[in-house]
């Protein structure tokens, strides 16, 4: 079984999370020209390497952030948005 | 055996013949890379020659043919999709396809066998109605039926599904067929050595070169190659080529895992689909059930798979044929699927000339092999794609057109 570590919960069987998709920042609404919103809305970056990903913790309703790999499939880290980087937490191995 | 048939094996001047020449390394320029040995890139070499007389073509595959979703789908060909330009277009390609062991002198085992979309409840009956009626419109066959029709095409099917999930109807589609798949990569193969073009295996393309928006030829781990056209037609490689380019898309990877079963006498005649169940199932023509599910639920650039697909999956088999549950499962595997927002490829042109585009085939990739190599061969010795495509065009979410196949698709995702 996969385990992920939520950063309220601890670890967990993946099966109680739901992938989120990659975390972007937003263009500012006022000033990006439309071809720039639609590649926002529509592209992703699809080639394989270090993400930082929206997951969420089904059970308790916490979304949060993960590292990951999606070549290897391996989470370096997951953390809360909202929090500094005192209270990460390294992922179990 | 007869020792008649025997000295063939022994005596010089009947060789075995091979499918295709094997090349040394690739020469310096081609007037067509194609990117890709799998079923499409193999069927638009085939097409270049045989429609349009390009035959300076090299195929380049980093691997070998077919080994990649060509050779890992369930080898399902229908036409039963949602939107007219998409039935128009998967129907395009069953014509080609109820042809072509004929056309590629190779024996696909193509069989017609039928089609069932099993619905177990009243939002699903609505989108099987909706399919039919646009199926009907563009003149593909296609209606609902109920439990009756379905119990007499599959009388091992349980219509309670254990009870947890009654069977009220299903999309029928007649043409509902199954393939041999690595046989249409072979196929294609031969026919396009036959006709002048190149296939390069262990070949990996490290680099596009693109000069003032143009593409002008590709670095390969056999050396460079000059060249002014490009297609990609990769699959769940896409994001890796299309990265070489600076093109951004909106495809992402989620691998799509199936399995078979140890053999069996032939008792299942139809393909059946359940949407709700996440289950898709054929017999194939050596007597394995082929059977496939949903995607992975996240990003992965693996074709690892799981214990938990197989669990899943057999568990939903079982609830439909409970008398299975002790067949063994003898193999499992995945494919990355390069799926896309709308459940349609993207196919044609792009903002680099010379760059085209075969890609977004996600889960249903391989139903389109044959007009997918036909389409992109025009667009290629055309400069311009025809309009059966035109709906499933990169630019079309810049435009905000998008194609919606999802209530296509066999299962939901």
């Amino acid at each position: 079984m996969k385990l992920l570590t939520c950063p309220m919960n601890g670890s967990r069987p993946l099966s109680e999370f739901i992938f989120g998709g990659e975390y972007r920042d937003a263009p500012d609404q006022k000033t990006c020209s439309d071809s720039e919103w639609a590649a926002y809305v529509h592209n992703r970056s699809g080639a394989p390497g270090d993400k930082k990903e929206w997951w969420y913790h089904s059970p308790s309703g916490t979304w949060f952030i993960a590292e990951r790999n999606t070549l290897s499939d391996k989470v370096s880290r997951t953390y809360l948005l909202s929090a500094n980087t005192n209270s990460t937490q390294e992922q179990a191995k | 055996m007869p020792l008649r048939l025997l000295k063939y094996a022994i005596k010089k001047e009947h060789p075995a013949s091979r499918f295709f020449k094997s090349h040394d390394a690739p020469k310096k320029s081609y007037d067509v890379v194609i990117i890709g040995g799998g079923g499409h890139g193999l069927a638009a070499a085939y097409y270049l020659a045989k429609d349009h007389g390009i035959t300076n073509v090299a195929v380049l595959e980093k691997g070998y043919i077919g080994g990649g979703n060509t050779g890992r789908n369930t080898t399902i060909v229908r036409s039963n999709y949602l939107t007219p330009e998409g039935v128009n277009f998967y129907d395009a390609s069953v014509k080609i396809y109820e042809g072509l062991s004929e056309e590629l002198d190779l024996n696909l085992f193509y069989s017609t066998r039928g089609h069932f979309t099993l619905a177990h409840t009243e939002s699903a009956m609505r989108t099987m109605r909706w399919r039919a009626e646009v199926n009907k419109h563009v003149g593909v066959e296609s209606r609902v039926v109920g439990p009756d029709e379905i119990a007499k095409a599959c009388p091992q099917l349980d219509l309670s599904c254990s009870g947890q999930a009654p069977i009220l109807g299903a999309l029928f589609h007649a043409p509902g067929s199954v393939a041999r798949h690595d046989g249409v990569a072979w196929g294609y193969a031969r026919g396009a050595d036959r006709l002048g073009a190149e296939i390069h295996q262990n070949t990996e393309v490290l680099s596009i070169d693109v000069k003032n928006g143009k593409v002008c030829g590709v670095k390969t781990n056999k050396g460079y190659i000059e060249t002014k056209q490009v297609l990609c037609a990769v699959a769940g490689f896409t994001p890796r080529i299309t990265e070489m380019v600076d093109l951004e898309t909106p495809i992402v990877i989620h691998p799509l895992q199936a399995c078979v079963t140890e053999p069996m006498k032939p008792w299942l005649d139809t393909i059946l689909v359940s949407g709700s169940l996440h289950v898709y199932v054929s017999q194939s023509s050596r007597g394995e059930l082929v059977m496939g599910s949903s995607l992975d639920p996240y990003e992965v650039h693996s074709t690892r798979s799981t214990l938990d697909f197989v669990e899943g999956l057999t568990s939903h088999m079982l609830d439909m044929f409970p008398f299975l549950a002790n067949v063994k499962v003898v193999r499992q595997w995945a494919g990355m699927a390069d799926m896309t927002p709308d459940f349609a490829p993207i196919m044609g042109k792009t903002p680099i000339e010379g760059f085209y585009l075969d890609a977004g085939w996600g889960t249903w990739g391989f139903k389109a092999t044959p007009i997918s190599g036909k389409t992109m061969a025009q667009t290629i010795a055309n400069d311009s794609a025809p309009d059966l495509i035109h709906s499933f065009r990169l630019s079309r979410f810049e435009d905000y057109e998008l194609t919606g196949e999802k209530g296509a698709a066999s299962v939901g995702h």
